[in-house]
């Protein structure tokens, strides 16, 4: 099963390298990294996307821990999260398919950000699924090439018990308080 | 109010922090880039600095320095080569879990990656060697970051950091600081066990009526023999060791049931299979020591007691896991075992094992057998030498034969079973330890993998019992040909091509004897050990083609072991 592994880690020379070596010297599998810096520029968040069977990740998530410049590490999998990835897909065109592909750009709410006489190159955001199902529908027109830039996710802020307002008629019991 | 401080160089802060850490002795080898820091070692005089003639050496000496005293063991190299030939070092230390730091040369920071002269990336080579490694970039994050490399490398769980020092940060002056706290937001160890989980295993143990301790290196670390001891005897409870473990319970003890694993004893592994609870201390479920994951110690209840939480559940999966110190953990599990269980038919059955399968000993052929030898050695010392033991099949019949009643008295390359670590491990090792006998004890094939070091040992006067177990072959890998390869002895007979290992040691100048029958064991040992003022080198000839048995083929259960008395294919 896949996971995705939010990791802070100090944002210090040779970080993100001990990670990857972690991966690669325990034979993990690693289907996208991605780093940044966070709010506080002396940390970075990595997100990993991985998998394994549940003893594997149990080991993936206690190996990022055990590294000295990992803070924090927190297995974002079956939490309410928000997933994102970025890709630009560039595809080439004829007369008439032009149309149509900006019309699938557009259902994918995605943008043209660059294009020539022979080829287009879209920008699509959304989960690691929407981008897989964009690159489907494209290939038939011959991709030219494609930059993903691996997931990154944040876990949902808690949400607070909020009394809906209810628009329209009152009911009898509301009419009553008042 | 701060005082005002003088600047100093990176040179100067270097050995003060040294001093901070009270470092006894530096295992190391000058070179370009350490140059400045030798140049201060001329008038340094609060530690010495030993010199090995392999940097390979220097790491293997900190390491025997580290587990025969448990401080931190140091080293000083030059970069390039210097740090290269360091690195098997750090994966042994990695692999047995050794507190030592590592300083090496680097060269200077604008040349760091323009393939100058002699340098190399240490930093990407032994990334996932180490613990945590540091390149230090300005000399203001010097002193820190050496007070956070031998805090690291000896808190938790201990381990080998590296840290790499280019020529211009070691130049270049700054006011010295030594910080009291270190303060690693991404590093704390947990130490206390879980107190519910203590108390649960606790219920366990009382409860057990097969219950079996299964002991590794990590209950030496952690200093907690005495409390080892303590549950044990109050409890009548067996104690199987790892090969690291050995020495962290008297193997002369009756509770003692020696080594488990591949070559250990046969009722320690019967007994790991049968037992209903298994309470691993300080041990890590190695392949060496399981067997077969699948089959292994399937009837019983698991508690694994691990400073390092990835131990926990990484081969096998435990009922009971706690997270703590094993020295404090054992302690606390002691003190809660206000009843104890009855083990009297569980002994029974044990002392039947012992009976039905015993070591097979003294085939009184004449010929001179390694485990004669090892038997002689632990008689003549009372198991109270340290004994350095390199990789092979003498390694094995020293966990076997010798009876070690110390902890801190047996160090091998157990994890990743280095050849030519004991010859410069004993060097280290005898400067820790002066009370007591060092002996090296190796094989033709691993002795001379660092024979170098031969002369350290002579230019320090130690006086260590270098010896050599001369079957002319590389033993371990020939009985492995002869049961699983074919019987094609390929490039494992050193019979033609050995060196006159007597004549090389009085070269190097040892005093040196060479024994070839059983009947001189005893008189030449007497006469080896009644020197003292320089380095003893003693070769046994053995016999040629010996096997070590008990034994479990890799990749089969623990309960399927080879012996020269039961027919493996009988046994289940």
């Amino acid at each position: 099963m896949k996971h995705t592994i939010s990791v802070l880690v100090e944002n210090r020379f040779g970080a993100f390298n001990r990670v990857a070596t972690m991966f690669s010297g325990r034979g993990f599998n690693i289907h996208s990294i991605s780093i940044g810096e966070t709010e506080e520029p002396e940390i970075s968040r990595m997100t990993l996307v991985t998998s394994g069977d549940d003893q594997i990740i149990e080991q993936v998530v206690k190996q990022l821990n055990r590294l000295i410049d990992t803070i924090k590490v927190i297995d974002l999998t079956g939490q309410p999260r928000i997933e994102r990835e970025l890709a630009l897909i560039t595809v080439f065109y004829q007369k008439g398919t032009r149309t149509e592909l900006t019309n699938i750009c557009d259902i994918f709410r995605g943008n043209i950000v660059d294009i020539n006489n022979r080829t287009l190159t879209l920008e699509i955001t959304g989960p690691p699924d929407k981008i897989d199902a964009v690159i489907n529908v494209v290939s038939q027109y011959g991709i030219k090439e494609i930059a993903r830039s691996g997931t990154v996710a944040l876990k949902r802020g808690e949400q607070s018990k909020i009394q809906p307002i209810r628009l329209g008629r009152t009911t009898t019991k509301e009419k009553e308080k008042v | 109010m701060k005082e005002h401080k003088q600047k100093m160089s990176g040179a100067e802060i270097f050995f003060e922090c040294l001093h901070k850490e009270k470092v006894e002795y530096i295992f190391g080898y000058p070179g370009g880039s350490v140059l400045k820091l030798y140049e201060k070692l001329y008038d340094v005089d609060f530690l010495e600095h030993i010199l090995t003639r392999h940097e390979q050496g220097a790491t293997h000496a900190a390491e025997g320095y580290a587990k025969a005293t448990g401080k931190v063991g140091v080293v000083l190299v030059t970069s390039g080569p210097g740090a290269t030939n360091t690195v098997t070092g750090i994966a042994d230390a990695y692999m047995d879990s050794i507190p030592i730091v590592v300083f090496t040369g680097q060269v200077p920071t604008r040349l760091i990656g323009n393939d100058a002269f002699q340098e190399a990336d240490i930093m990407g080579i032994t990334r996932p060697i180490t613990k945590h490694n540091f390149l230090v970039r300005d000399v203001k994050e010097l002193a820190e970051t050496i007070r956070k490399a031998f805090f690291i490398a000896s808190t938790g769980r201990p381990g080998p950091v590296l840290v790499d020092l280019p020529k211009d940060v070691i130049n270049s002056m700054c006011e010295f600081e030594y910080p009291e706290k270190v303060d690693l937001r991404g590093y704390k160890p947990t130490f206390m066990g879980h107190q519910n989980q203590i108390k649960k295993a606790a219920e366990m143990l009382k409860k057990a009526k097969r219950p079996l301790l299964y002991v590794g290196g990590g209950v030496i670390m952690s200093g907690g023999t005495r409390e080892l001891a303590l549950l044990a005897k109050e409890n009548n409870l067996p104690v199987t060791m790892t090969l690291q473990g050995l020495g962290a319970f008297p193997g002369t003890d009756d509770l003692s049931l020696g080594m488990l694993g591949m070559h250990g004893t046969y009722w320690a592994n019967q007994a790991v299979n049968s037992c209903d609870l298994l309470i691993a201390l300080g041990a890590r479920f190695d392949d060496r020591v399981t067997g077969k994951v699948e089959s292994f110690s399937t009837k019983s209840y698991k508690i694994h007691v691990d400073v390092d939480p990835t131990a926990i559940d990484k081969n096998v999966l435990v009922d009971l896991p706690i997270v703590g110190d094993v020295k404090h953990v054992l302690a606390e599990l002691a003190s809660e075992m206000d009843e104890h269980p009855d083990l009297s038919e569980w002994w029974k059955q044990i002392e039947k094992w012992k009976k039905e399968c015993p070591f097979d000993l003294d085939p009184n052929d004449g010929m001179l057998r390694t485990q004669f030898v090892i038997e002689k050695i632990s008689e003549k010392t009372k198991g109270h030498a340290v004994v350095v033991s390199d990789v092979g099949q003498h390694q094995m019949w020293i966990a076997q034969h010798y009876k070690f009643v110390h902890p801190r008295s047996h160090l091998t390359s157990g994890g990743l079973g280095t050849m030519g670590f004991s010859v410069p491990a004993s060097i280290g090792a005898a400067f820790g330890v002066k009370d007591r006998p060092i002996i090296s004890i190796s094989g033709d094939g691993g002795f001379q993998m660092n024979i170098q070091e031969l002369i350290t040992a002579v230019a320090n006067k130690l006086p260590i019992k270098f010896i050599v177990i001369n079957n002319s072959f590389l033993g371990m890998v020939r009985q492995w040909q002869e049961l699983f390869h074919a019987e094609k002895y390929s490039f494992t007979d050193l019979s033609k091509s050995n060196p006159d290992f007597r004549k090389v040691a009085e070269a190097f100048g040892l005093a040196a004897f060479s024994v070839e029958h059983p009947k001189e064991v005893d008189s030449v040992l007497d006469e080896a050990f009644a020197i003292n003022d320089r380095p003893v080198f003693i070769e046994f000839k053995v016999v040629k083609e010996d096997m070590v048995f008990p034994m479990v083929p890799a990749g089969a259960s623990i309960g399927e072991m080879m012996t020269k008395r039961l027919n493996p294919k009988t046994m289940v």
